[in-house]
């Protein structure tokens, strides 16, 4: 009985005496082949791609120390976000972690590689991820104030993003930021070639179009919106 | 046909006697306990993580518990010398060795059914039949293949090391083989070679990669069921012939 209870004390004071494991950003390994990981899923890519989602987003607050997403390296990052949309190209988890995230970073080059990464897994699947463009453009017009950039991947939302479920301010975003770079004809065109195409169908969307277009062509629409 | 009974019925006496479903309960109660922690880590998709956090973990300790059932159950009785009691009653060798499958079989029908308990909240129910069904499916084959081993190898622990290769290459069979297939260079004799035994070991092996997918609970797209049923009922039939070959030409 004394003997149980000294090891019991010992190990618990072990435990005690071992300092917790410092969260560091270059704790981050690189990402393993895709064909490791397929292995290691032992016929279950979906619920490892869960599983190691989870594990890469414990890489911001790991054994109660706060590791910043700036500090991490955003190519091993990138890689991992990459390897578990093979595993599971259904989720949605690693595209929003790396919009709403690692793309919210105050360091410009790393919120630029992040609006990449999205912009080019989006073009592999846009009818199911298009919200996470829609973020990236918002980001990329209003955090770094980059309107060609913007407008690239509203460009890309509206012309690959073609399900029926894809909400007209997705697809209208080309127009608004046309607007805000002034390129208003621009933007009378896009508009104008929504209405003509055929492809909305709903009443109010199409009075809202209409209303826009006629705003546009109004004389006072020749300043820019803000 | 009674001896079958009684033999399927006596075996899942054991599996109660045993404490089988109470530790299958204390494992659908951790994993759903899990699953709760897991649902306050998640900012996004927690139903789908929740999901696909206890499913697999189930199925994994559904075939560990089965396998380790079997096998120890089958050792034993041969160690207290009732397989050779059972073995010299008037019935063929085919009655005792279909009883005791019976009665695993029931064992394993159970244990996916416990398993499905939890996820029910969380998945749909085309989703979690289709799961459930196909689990069942795995857990047969993992029966039929536990009994196999355990008949021709008679020891725990090369039994329970047999089974678990058998398991773990066949849930690994596909990635196994396009790892193989992947050259970075040329394909050279060595490459066509193992790519060639790779293949040979996979037309042998069930293709258990396919069956108890965890994308079926998440809203992902069906598995052909035909193909589980279909898989399950020619690998019964090769294990099934392959350990009453072995029945019956052992001398007890």
């Amino acid at each position: 009985m004394t003997l149980l209870a000294l090891g019991l004390a010992a190990q618990i004071g072990f435990k005690l005496a071992t300092p917790p494991r410092g969260a560091r950003a270059e704790d981050l390994p690189p990402a393993p082949g895709i064909g490791a990981l397929r292995l290691a899923s032992f016929g279950d890519p979906v619920a490892l791609a869960k599983g190691l989602m989870l594990y890469l987003q414990a890489f911001d607050y790991q054994s109660g120390t706060k590791v910043p997403y700036r500090d991490l390296d955003y190519e091993r990052l990138e890689a991992w976000l990459t390897r578990i949309l093979e595993l599971d190209p259904r989720g949605q988890y690693p595209l929003l972690a790396a919009s709403r995230l690692y793309a919210e970073v105050p360091i410009e080059s790393k919120q630029r590689s992040m609006l990449e990464f999205i912009y080019r897994q989006f073009l592999l699947d846009p009818n199911r991820r298009w919200p996470w463009l829609a973020n990236a453009t918002v980001i990329a017009k209003h955090r770094l104030h980059d309107l060609p950039l913007a407008l690239r991947y509203a460009r890309a939302l509206q012309r690959y993003a073609t399900a029926a479920n894809v909400p007209l301010w997705a697809k209208q975003m080309e127009a608004f930021i046309l607007e805000d770079m002034n390129e208003l004809e621009a933007a009378r065109v896009v508009i104008g070639g929504y209405l003509q195409s055929g492809s909305i169908t709903d009443p109010a969307e199409l009075r809202l179009l209409e209303k826009h277009l006629k705003d546009l062509e109004a004389p006072s629409s020749r300043t820019p919106r803000k | 046909m009674p001896i079958v009974a009684a033999l399927a019925k006596a075996t899942l006496l054991e599996a109660v006697r045993n404490r089988l479903l109470w530790l299958t309960a204390i494992l659908v109660v951790a994993a759903f306990g899990l699953t709760q922690f897991l649902n306050q880590v998640a900012i996004a998709e927690t139903r789908e993580i929740q999901v696909a956090l206890l499913a697999a973990p189930l199925r994994v300790g559904a075939v560990f518990i089965l396998a380790v059932f079997v096998v120890t159950s089958m050792v034993r009785e041969s160690n207290d010398k009732v397989t050779e009691l059972l073995l010299s009653l008037p019935a063929p060798r085919s009655s005792y060795f279909f009883g005791k499958f019976a009665g695993y079989a029931s064992v394993a029908a159970i244990l996916a059914l416990l398993c499905a308990v939890p996820l029910a909240p969380f998945a749909a129910p085309p989703g979690l039949a289709l799961w459930t069904v196909s689990l069942v499916c795995e857990l047969l084959i993992v029966t039929a293949v536990s009994l196999f081993c355990v008949l021709s190898l008679a020891q725990v622990v090369p039994a329970l090391a047999a089974v678990s290769g058998f398991y773990l290459l066949s849930r690994s069979m596909t990635a196994i083989q396009i790892i193989a297939g992947a050259s970075l260079e040329g394909q050279t004799l060595t490459d066509h070679t193992v790519s060639a035994v790779v293949a040979l070991i996979a037309l042998l092996l069930p293709a258990l990669d396919g069956m108890t997918q965890t994308t079926w609970l998440v809203g992902g797209a069906f598995g052909n069921v035909f193909a589980v049923f279909g898989q399950t009922a020619i690998y019964l039939i090769l294990i099934c012939a392959a350990a009453l070959f072995d029945l019956y030409r052992k001398n007890f």
